[in-house]
Parts: structure tokens; sequence; C-alpha cells
């Protein structure tokens, strides 16, 4: 009985709710991941690696999954800073930029996919000064690593900022009368507590940045080997009518996301027990 | 400047360094963006730029854009509040899954959303075959552009919910429950006013992302003109056929309404209704 799940109360609505949640999380979310995951099983192991085992699949996935990965570990660096700037340091424009810091998560990803190529495109005013360098940004990885850089931003600072406020500023003065500089008490007391924090917001910006597709398609080029992200190639898969390909890529992406995912909780975990929980 | 500030901060030179890098980063990779976009739906006055805003096209994806989110936006809140309430009223086993599961649509692409719609509700499965044949298409049809939006929107109003629900604890749900009040009654006038900050700014954010939504929807639309095409898919369509200034006026828009979402958010926070913009 589910009975035994769920402890005695006096509030009312426990079937309404439930009811509710479990219906609406079915029939949104569940059925359609789950019909995904049966025309995946549907192939078989065979079927499937033979879908995804192709030279341009390969080229799609490797390359969303890499520039993903380059684009949250800039940002990863960028958001320690911004981070610690808007918490730490009195400027002016701070508050407004703490505001604005959300701007990539508000704003639609098709309309920051034509803003940066058109700042970008050589026709831009950035694209026009990389062309004078003997550089082109629009158009090629550089483009996507750009667009991926955009909207995955606001992610490390998010997560790390509440953590920098709620650091003991005693801890660091202990750091410093035991005689550390303060490079050392940024890299021993400071950066172990906000690691989990940190590690958290690199993976929630290197989720979003394999699944991007509005910023992403307008700046990329798309070009079959070279330019071409995994989404894409299952959008032109269906456009196609080409089911079973599109859920073969479908299937490998939350597989391959899915461990990346798992490897960063297990060094999340690890790292909350070296360094103890704060 | 005192010797306590002293050792629990950088040099000045090294933090007026640091501001002048993150900002100057910030501005070029958001800022310089946004302002080109408003120079492009401008460049041939804003005459140009209402009218293609009057356009028919623009005027039906304008509605379709509303209608979708007049639909998604007051589900996603009935999920939203039926699933924090179950989940900070009661106890029970199997929460952590549960949370898990309402936030997988963070983690799963767009496109992905997309794709596993059509392979439900498409002509080529059994139910879409089915509901085609009784005249309700949901593929290439206003359904689908619905459920891929709420399935991108689902997390926003639960996640916005839950922590400020915790917090508040239940004791004064249970205190009008021993007075003799109804369960409704306790929800309308004892928890709904103390969680209308978070619930407001956990539906801000859904209204924002499902008139901005693109990639779930551009998979399942169709991008039929005038009837699935919503405002993100009609920009790029405009885009593609170097329409520039009607794309980037609708463009604008969307920037508009983003900038508006941002500001309510933030006097939210100031008043003391937080809820992370992420959802985490």
């Amino acid at each position: 009985m589910a009975r035994s799940f769920i402890q005695p109360s006096p509030m009312p609505g426990l079937g309404l709710s439930a009811g509710i949640t479990l219906a609406m999380l079915a029939l949104v979310v569940l059925a359609p991941i789950g019909a995904l995951l049966v025309q995946g099983a549907s192939l078989g192991a065979e079927g499937l690696w033979a879908e995804v085992n192709r030279p341009r699949v390969w080229a799609a996935l490797g390359l969303s999954f890499r520039l993903a990965a380059l684009a949250a570990a800039v940002n990863l660096g960028l958001g320690l800073v911004l981070a610690w700037a808007l918490e730490r340091y009195d400027f002016p424009g701070r508050r407004l930029l703490d505001a604005a810091v959300d701007l990539p998560f508000a704003l639609p990803t098709a309309v920051a996919g034509i803003a940066l190529t058109a700042l970008y495109a050589p026709s831009g005013a950035f694209g026009a000064l990389a062309a004078r360098l003997g550089g082109r940004i629009a158009y090629t990885e550089a483009g996507i690593f750009l667009a991926l850089l955009f909207v995955g931003l606001p992610f490390v600072t998010r997560t790390v900022q509440p953590v920098v406020a709620e650091i003991d500023r005693e801890l660091e003065e202990a750091s410093a009368t035991l005689g550390a500089g303060r490079l050392t008490t940024l890299r021993r007391v400071i950066w172990p507590m906000l690691m989990p924090a940190a590690l958290t917001g690199f993976a929630l910006a290197l989720a979003r940045g394999v699944g991007e597709y509005g910023s992403v398609i307008f700046i990329a080029g798309n070009l079959p080997m070279q330019t071409e992200i995994a989404p894409l190639l299952i959008v032109i898969k269906l456009e196609e009518f080409d089911d079973a390909g599109a859920a073969a890529i479908g299937v490998a992406m939350l597989a391959i996301s899915f461990v990346m995912l798992l490897a960063i909780n297990l060094l999340q975990v690890w790292s909350r027990r070296r360094m103890g929980d704060v | 400047m005192s010797e306590r500030l002293r050792v629990t901060t950088e040099a000045p030179a090294l933090r007026r360094g640091v501001i002048g890098a993150a900002g100057g980063r910030w501005a070029r990779l958001v800022l310089a963006p946004l302002v080109r976009g408003f120079a492009q739906a401008l460049a041939k006055g804003p005459g140009a730029a209402l009218a293609s805003l009057a356009a028919p096209e623009a005027r039906a994806a304008i509605r379709l854009t509303l209608l979708v989110a007049a639909i998604t936006v007051p589900l996603g809140a009935v999920f939203g509040l039926a699933a924090a309430w179950w989940l900070t009223r009661f106890e029970f086993r199997g929460k952590a899954l549960l949370i898990s599961l309402i936030d997988l649509p963070f983690s799963v692409s767009p496109v992905v959303a997309g794709l596993a719609l059509v392979l439900l509700f498409g002509a080529n499965s059994s139910l879409g075959g089915w509901l085609v044949g009784q005249g309700v298409p949901v593929i290439f049809a206003l359904p689908g552009v619905v459920l891929a939006t709420l399935f991108v929107t689902f997390p926003f109003v639960a996640r916005a919910l839950i922590p400020v629900m915790v917090e508040q604890g239940r004791a004064e749900e249970e205190a009008a429950l021993t007075l003799g009040a109804g369960g409704w009654r306790v929800f309308f006038t004892v928890t709904l006013p103390k969680i209308r900050g978070a619930l407001l700014a956990g539906v801000l954010l859904a209204n924002a992302r499902a008139m901005g939504e693109f990639g779930a929807v551009a998979v399942v639309s169709g991008k039929i003109r005038g009837q699935t095409a919503t405002v993100p898919i009609t920009i790029e369509m405009l885009y593609n056929e170097y329409l520039t200034v009607a794309a980037f006026a609708l463009a604008a828009v969307l920037t508009a309404l983003a900038l508006l979402t941002l500001l309510a958010k933030t006097l939210l926070d100031r008043a003391g209704h937080g809820a992370g913009l992420s959802g985490h």
C-alpha cells in the first residue's frame, strides 16, 4: 500500500496535490522521455550503435560536448571572479550588474543568437575587428564557444554568490594571523568552501551548453563535420523523417550527460568529505 | 582602512583590476549584443520597425505566443503549487527522486524534449496516429507547442516555492486547522498570502521562458506561418529571409520583455521574496 510510504498528517489536500503533481509529471515529462527511451530500446544496442557510430554523428557529439565543457570551464573562472566582486567589493554600478547578471537566463535564446551574430559576423563591430586581425569568429567554432559562454555565464555566478556571502570573515582573519598570505588564504581556506557550489554551477552550465540550440545555430555556420552541433543534427534527422537516427542521438546525449553529471556529483561528494561540509 | 578589513580583502589595485576585468568581460559578452540588437531594429528608423510589427505575420506570431503563455503559465502554476504543497506539507519516501524528476527538464536539451514529444505524439507513433484520426493532431499543431512549452517551463514555479515553503514550516496551517478552518480556507487565507512573492517570481520566470522558448517549439511546431509560428520562430524565419529590421524589431519586443522580467524580479528580491532565476 502507498500509505506505508506516507506518514500520517493532519494536513488536507494530500490526494489532490499528489494527484495533480503525478498526473502532470507523467503527461508532460515522463511520457515523452519514456517514449524516447522506448524508441531507443527498440533499436537494440547494435541498432543504437549503428546509428551513432557514423563520422557525422561523432563529429556533432564531440563538438557539442567539447565546446560545452570548454565554455563551462571558462565560465567557472569568470563566474567565481564575478561572484567574488559582487559580494566583496563596492563599486559604482554594483547593484545594476548584480541584477543584470541574470540577463542570459531571461533573454530568449533566438534573440541572443541573432544579436551575437550581428555583432560578431564580419559586418558587425567585433567581427570587423577580428577580420582586421586576420581572424573569424561567427560561423566558426569560436562563434559557438561564444554563444555557449553567453548562455552559461550566470550559472556559476549565481550558485557561488550565496556561499561567498555566508563566509565567516573570522576564518580569513584566523588564517592571516597564522601567517598565511592572502593568496594562500584564498587557495587553502576560501576555495575549499566555494568548490562544491562552483562544481554545481559548472555542471549546470555544462548541461545547458550541451543541449543549447537557439543561441548557437545562428552563429555556428552549421557545416556538417565542422560546425554542426548535436541538437541541430537531431533536427535535421527529424526533417528527413529519420526518427530512429534522431532518437539514437537523443539517447546518446542523455546517456553522456547523465554520466558526466554523475561524475561531477561524485566529485562533489568527495570534496565535501575531504574538506568538511560547509 | 582598518586592519581588520585589510587582512580579509585584496590589495586595492588588484580589486580594481578584478572589477574592471569582470565588468568589462560581461559588457562585451552580454551588453554589447543587446545594444547591437536594438540598433539593428532601428536601422531604418522607428517607423520601419513599428510597421514590421504591424505586419500580419508578426501580429499572428504575437497572438500565438500570448495564447501559448496564457495556457501554459497557469497550468505550470497549478502544478508548482500542487507539487510544493505535497513536498513540503507531507512526509513520504522518494522525495529526492520526485524532486529530481521535476528538475529533469532543466538538464534535458530543449531539442531532445521536442524529439521526445514527436516520438510520442507524431503521426508515425500509434498514439499520434490515433489522435490524428480523431482530428486532434498534436505535432505541427497548437497542442504540441503547448506541451513543448509546458515541458521547458515545468520546474520554475515549484522550484521557486519549495525553499520558501520549507522555511516557513507548517505550524500556522496546523493552527488554522485546529481552529476549524477547512482545507481550501487554510490554503487561501494562511498559505497563499505567505508565498505570494515567491509564486509571482516563479510565474514571471516561467512566463519569460514560455514566450521565448525556441528549440523545443522549433521541433514540434512545423513552423507553419500564421498557425504554429511563435514569436521566436518567426524571428528565425524573418532573419533567414534577410528581413533584418523585422526580425530585430520582434527580437527587441522580447528583449524588452526580458528586461521587464529582470526588473520585476529584482524588485521582488529587494522586497525579500527571492527565487533563483535558474531555479536552483
